[in-house]
């Protein structure tokens, strides 16, 4: 990828573009309607889900209490298998491992499969500072690579894209990274993957590296799983004589029996299939059947910062499936770009300000871009309590506290400019204990949305679409960026559709 | 102190607020989900296993072992294969009445490219999950070196039913060995990364051919 996420403007000032833009929200609508049904028949199917649900949250709890203990366990088992483990303590330390592992192979190529931990440290970028050039071989990531953009989702990093947008960027790019698109390709999604597949056939068949994130690690056994669709999965882990994964530290899950429950919960939730088409696990080397010389980089990159959060932790219970980001009224209108990282939506608003910290206005921003209707956390099949830590969150950027950075306690001070917040958590805080009030609120917000067309939703109407039961609210996204987008100036109409009618007034006041 | 010690450092302290044991508690975690969903005899469980497999787009076939060989013929021979890869454990009889077609053996030296000039490959699996229409490799004999069910663009492969065919995940993940390298298959290679909408065919075989065979 060469887009870059730096200099985003804040999560407002970015989302107030994106919902102008009218093919990004039909795409996005389209997409994330799509699934989203067919995701609640594959969750219906099993009566157990609430179960396995609590079952993934435990697991996941019982990982972060014990982290330690279980990633030395994993380092040992990994180790005996035949492979070598590194350690990462951010962003920079990691692509500087990864690269030199390369280096030493004397390849100037690597393939790779989807991973979120190699989008958040930006490896592709850093490979490509040393001469290394980094395939994506995703079919989503292909078209992201080949458009020069940016991922927008989880899962599908080019859902911001439809098939005759897509069909121009393989037409119009193919040829300048390889194979070019077959004459007169059409955008019918089959002949779409056909292009991708005659493409990246050449480049699998000649890789020497390949390199991988994974979605579980097993401390016992030291194996770690891959979950995919294409294929493109296996060829990287199975081709190349290399294989170098670069790996969240909270990704371990102590036994592999906890696969049982993980392999029901995240292919349902994400894809909405029974199962996913492939899925590879491996242990260490395995004599002349894969590669050769394997390497795991676990990398912490805030996610030990994280971890000292106390309510923030939870966050890192989360297994990537994007539920959240399909169910969310603010991601389906803002679309993912607005959220300035390679964690998108709801799970991005909590996740990025942890990892990163809230010294920018955008991550800073992210917090408030939600309108806390709650329908992330039903859908999630770890059961994070997403508008809990947006709260949270909310409550540090307004008011600071103790945080923990680069592995430092450090003590924040009050954000400038949200002296307002303050205010506004009050409200959080009284809404969340007065759902009758917050139901009118919701009422009088999608009453008057019809005057604000151009704008984001507040938490009235999208969510009352698909849901009896009011959750929470508070100063809503919407009142939020209504008050502060451009230069921070009150926008027009800031007395219609607050949420709770409370806070607002209160938002001059310095402390 | 080395990256490793500076990460667990960070990790202790982190979790101060936590009273920690000294290990981890047995117990920790309430497994009271199901180990099967419905009850199944046998036979409906391979039912269901053809079911979901063919939900997935495999194209799903039944014999008896005799009629294996024939079968597995006359699939190949429809296909229009020439050249078929063969793990070096694939009893030999499977593949007796085969004609005019070249068997390529596993091996260590068969390079990807030359694979990719393969028509079909023909393997046995490791054990098949009703509920969720899954084929799981572990490489043993009859299914050999990973790469070789995924290069080729047609993969045909048997299932003993009823001793390999399990319910559910957890039953499956009971029978495998994670020191193996596994391969689970649920369908032929597919993509959803269009418009989030599912389409066959991207890298792995695109035709996926199941023969639950039963004696
Ligand atoms: S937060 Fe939950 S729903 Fe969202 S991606 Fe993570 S696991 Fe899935």
């Amino acid at each position: 990828m060469s887009g870059t996420y730096l200099g985003m403007p804040a999560f407002p000032v970015a989302a107030g573009e994106a919902v102008r833009d009218t093919t990004l929200r039909g795409n996005l609508r389209h997409a994330t309607h799509t699934i989203r049904d067919k995701r609640a028949r594959a969750v219906a199917e099993l009566d157990d889900w609430q179960q396995l649900r609590a079952a993934g949250k435990q697991i996941k709890d019982d990982v972060l209490r014990h982290l330690d203990h279980y990633l030395v366990r994993l380092e040992e088992a990994v180790t005996t298998a035949g492979g070598t483990v590194h350690w990462a303590a951010d962003a920079d330390e990691a692509n500087r491992i990864v690269t030199d592992l390369v280096r030493a192979t004397g390849e100037t190529e690597v393939v790779k499969v989807k991973s979120m931990a190699t989008q958040e440290i930006g490896l592709n970028d850093a490979l490509a500072e040393a001469g290394i050039t980094a395939y994506e071989t995703d079919l989503a990531e292909l078209i992201v690579q080949l458009g020069d953009d940016l991922p927008s989702h989880i899962l599908v990093p080019a859902i911001h894209r439809n098939r005759s947008e897509i069909r121009d960027i393989f037409t119009d790019a193919m040829g300048r990274w390889g194979r070019p698109a077959p004459e007169g390709l059409s955008d019918s999604p089959a002949e779409l993957a056909e292009a991708a597949r005659l493409h990246l056939r050449e480049k699998f068949l000649r890789a020497k590296v390949g390199i991988s994130g994974a979605n579980f690690m097993i401390a016992e056994t030291g194996t770690l799983v891959v979950v995919e669709s294409e294929g493109n999965g296996r060829m990287c882990l199975t081709l190349p004589e290399t294989l170098i994964s670069v790996v969240g530290i909270e990704k371990v899950l102590p036994s592999w029996q906890d696969l049982e429950v993980f392999l029901q919960l995240l292919p349902r939730s994400s894809t909405a299939e029974r199962m996913n088409p492939y899925t590879s696990t491996w242990t260490g080397t395995t004599d002349e059947d894969g590669p050769r010389t394997f390497h795991l980089v676990l990398v912490d990159n805030g996610r030990t910062d994280t971890l000292a959060d106390e309510v923030g932790r939870q966050a890192l219970r989360c297994i990537r499936c994007s539920a959240c980001l399909n169910v969310c009224p603010v991601y389906e209108r803002a679309g993912g770009h607005a959220y300035g990282s390679a964690y998108p939506g709801p799970i991005g608003a909590i996740l990025t300000p942890q990892l990163r910290g809230t010294d920018t206005a955008l991550d800073a921003s992210l917090p408030y871009a939600s309108s806390l209707c709650g329908a992330c956390y039903e859908v999630c099949p770890v059961a994070i309590d997403i508008p809990e830590v947006l709260v949270h969150l909310r409550e540090r950027v307004v008011q600071g506290g103790e945080v923990t950075r680069a592995g430092n306690r450090v003590t924040l001070r009050p954000a400038k400019g949200h002296a307002a917040e303050r205010a506004a958590m009050r409200a959080a805080r009284w809404a969340l204990d007065h759902p009758a009030a917050l139901r009118a609120g919701q009422r009088l917000a999608s009453r008057t949305r019809r005057f604000h067309p151009r704008r984001l939703p507040g938490p009235g109407k999208a969510w009352t679409d698909t849901r009896d039961v009011p959750a929470v609210p508070a100063e809503s996204f919407r009142d939020w960026w209504q008050r502060t987008r451009g230069t921070g100036a009150a926008a027009t109409g800031s007395g219609t559709g607050t949420g709770t009618g409370t806070g607002i007034e209160s938002r001059e006041g310095t402390k | 102190m080395s990256t490793r010690d500076q990460v667990l450092g960070r990790i202790r302290r982190a979790l101060a607020d936590a009273q920690r044991e000294a290990a981890p508690a047995r117990g920790a975690v309430d497994r009271g989900y199901l180990r099967v969903h419905g009850h199944r005899d046998a036979a409906q469980t391979a039912d269901l296993l053809a079911e979901n497999l063919a939900d997935y787009r495999a194209i799903v076939h039944r014999a008896t072992g005799d009629e294996l060989p024939g079968r597995l013929a006359g699939l190949l021979a429809a296909r229009g294969a020439r050249r078929v890869v063969v793990p070096p454990g694939l009893p030999e009889r499977w593949l007796a009445a085969l004609q005019d077609v070249e068997r390529v053996p596993d091996s260590a030296g068969l390079t990807a490219r030359e694979l990719d000039a393969v028509d079909s490959v023909v393997t046995g699996c490791a054990v098949a999950i009703a509920e969720t229409g899954t084929i799981v490799l572990d490489a043993g004999p009859d299914q050999g070196r990973r790469r070789i069910t995924l290069v080729p663009d047609h993969h045909v492969v048997v299932v003993r039913v009823p001793e390999q065919v399990v319910d559910s995940v957890p039953q499956a993940l009971e029978r495998l060995d994670p020191v193996r390298p596994l391969t689970w298959i649920s369908g032929p290679s597919a993509t959803s990364d269009i418009e989030l909408d599912r389409v066959e065919g991207v890298h792995g075989p695109r035709t996926l051919e199941v023969v639950l065979v039963t004696d």
